[in-house]
């Protein structure tokens, strides 16, 4: 009998596979349907975001990197504002840090959606896709309320926020948190006990917590693999700490227990989010008190020589932030977010880096496919949950 | 811990390491000789008081023209002990090269790519520097503070990047004098 031949085979996925979530392109080696290696190649949505915020000042700098994690640009914005304002040494009023909770997590619950409706769609569950598409509407619709823009409000500046918040905040808010709950448990209905999703995720994938730390990935997924490390619990930040909130954790480390993090991440975030509805009153201080920062407010810069000038200096020239780095990190959707700024005393940032947890997830996908079936690729990249604007920045 | 205690911490398992306090206004700081990083990190990893289990990020800083220049950064978590800790490695744009920490933490391997890629700064011993995020047949690193943003080109047919010397150096200085100096200063010239 003629021996058989056998040998590996090459595959090529993405960059423009619907399943890669942007850009992604892997090369698999595969023998049979197990996957041999996989080789990630990023850089296709580089597109310089770090090079041209060194030619922008300050508050320019804002709406540049709300564009690198598209999905949560609240989390973005914060980190950058929190470690600018550590530099000029602001310390934020009550009020403020508590809308930037609440828009912090009102920013997780959205990219949490848009991650269990692709993720279930990669999955075969189409169905999910389009109940939380919907939730996240309204989740949408208060970005467009508060700043005119759905994706990217722009709303955290340094010194505080844009403006106050609008008539009509709280309601609309509240509307969204009593809804919910009660949709998530829908969700819960179509997936945590659907046979088939369960016979997808579980035990595929599979990070142990050591291996997951190696390469970086704190957040949801190193939380899935039991390792209960939380941002906003080890080194709170904007009053966390006054917050009552537990860090769901997982055991096995696979997809499976990733998006039970997930969700249960959801229900915490709603809690989060009811305790700071409750503390926020609904007309009071929006920026810090300081006019090395925030322009006066209108009615004066309209009546008074001296407000119109510095309104107009801090317009045109902005403001110099002493000499110095920081780098403050904040609880993103997809795990530990930050920005390192660096500043030569002028009122241009040196340098910015963004810490990119999305960036390391790609890195460590070899640790999670190799070995496993080529269909388990996709549950894979669906359950890391990685945003390409984040990766190549 | 602050940074002294860092240091007394360290310089228990690694007498002359050269540590120094590199005044940090977030977090405790070390600014830490080139020679003595790859020790320097595994003590870090390794101690039981300090257990940085997590290179969470690392970048570099171009000073040009001041030397040294360019500084490598290193932001270090222990998730069990819940400490911060930063990095800062010095060195001269003639002699740019660190030792790779890849074996002391996994999440190196990329993000040392992506400061080749971009600063130009080579790991010793990485074995896998490649361009990252710029294309393969990328020349030049872009974030240097001297590599050219802003030059004007006519659109042409499809050839690399490509400058003269004087060009480049005018343009470098055209960036300099628009650049430096704080905006304060800039807008009291202009007036």
């Amino acid at each position: 009998m003629a021996e058989l031949r056998t040998e590996t085979m090459t595959v090529n996925m993405g960059p423009q596979h619907p399943s890669t979530h942007g850009v992604l392109r892997l090369v698999l080696q595969l023998d049979g349907e197990t996957v041999v290696s996989v080789q990630p190649t990023i850089g296709y949505l580089h597109t310089g975001i770090e090079k041209t915020a060194e030619e922008k000042k300050y508050q320019q700098v804002i709406p540049l990197v709300e564009r690198m994690d598209y999905l949560s640009s609240h989390s973005n914005s914060l980190g950058f504002a929190l470690s600018v304002e550590k530099l000029l040494g602001l310390e934020m009023p009550r009020r403020v840090q508590d809308i930037r909770v609440l828009l912090a997590e009102l920013q997780r619950l959205n990219s949490h959606l848009v991650w269990l409706g692709t993720h279930g769609m990669e999955l075969g569950a189409v169905s999910i896709m389009l109940y939380t598409f919907r939730e996240r509407e309204l989740l949408l619709d208060v970005n467009e309320l508060i700043a005119g823009f759905r994706m990217f409000p722009s709303y955290i500046r340094v010194g505080g926020l844009r403006e106050d918040l609008p008539p009509g905040f709280h309601e609309s808010v509240a509307r969204i948190l009593d809804l919910l709950p009660g949709k998530i448990e829908e969700y819960e209905d179509l997936l945590t006990h659907n046979e088939i999703f369960r016979k997808r995720t579980r035990g595929v994938g599979v990070i142990s917590g050591a291996s997951a730390l190696s390469y970086g990935l704190v957040g949801p997924i190193a939380r899935g693999a039991g390792v209960p490390y939380d941002v906003r619990k080890a080194f709170p930040y904007c009053g966390y700490e006054t917050y009552q909130f537990d860090v769901p954790v997982g055991t096995r480390g696979d997809v499976y227990d990733r998006y039970l993090v997930r969700i249960e991440e959801m229900r915490q975030s709603i809690r989060i989010c009811r305790q700071a509805l409750e503390r926020i009153p609904p007309k009071g201080e929006w920026a810090v008190d300081d006019p090395r920062v925030v322009p006066p407010p209108k009615d004066r810069v309209y009546t008074e020589m001296e407000a119109l000038i510095l309104h107009f200096l801090l317009y045109s020239q902005g403001f110099l932030v002493p000499r110095g780095e920081a780098y403050v990190p904040v609880e993103g959707p997809r795990g530990e977010h930050g920005c390192y700024v660096v500043s030569d005393g002028g009122n241009r940032p040196w340098r910015i880096k963004m810490r990119s947890p999305s960036m390391l997830a790609c890195q460590a996908l070899h640790e999670m496919i190799v070995g496993g079936m080529i269909a388990d690729v996709i549950a894979v990249i669906g359950s890391i949950d990685v945003v390409m604007g984040d990766v190549d920045r | 811990m602050d940074a002294a205690a860092f240091i007394a911490a360290i310089s228990a398992a690694l007498p002359g390491a050269g540590l120094e306090d590199g005044q940090g206004v977030d977090q405790p700081t070390l600014v830490v000789p080139r020679d003595r990083l790859v020790e320097v990190c595994e003590a870090l990893r390794d101690q039981p008081a300090l257990r940085f289990d997590v290179l969470a990020d690392m970048t570099a800083v171009d000073w040009w023209p001041r030397e040294p220049r360019y500084t490598v950064v290193y932001h270090l978590l222990s998730t069990v002990n819940r400490l911060r800790l930063r990095l800062e490695v010095a060195l001269d744009g003639a002699d740019a090269h660190v030792p790779t920490v890849r074996r002391t933490w996994a999440s190196a391997g990329w993000l040392e790519r992506e400061v080749w890629d971009l600063f130009g700064i080579v790991f010793d011993g990485h074995g896998d520097l490649r361009r990252l995020l710029m294309p393969e047949d990328w020349e030049g690193h872009p974030l240097r503070k001297d590599y050219p943003v802003q030059i004007s080109m006519k659109p042409k047919v499809y050839a690399p990047l490509q400058v003269t010397e004087e060009e480049f150096h005018s343009q470098i200085e055209k960036d300099r004098t628009v650049r430096g100096g704080t905006g304060l200063e800039r807008g009291r010239e202009r007036s």
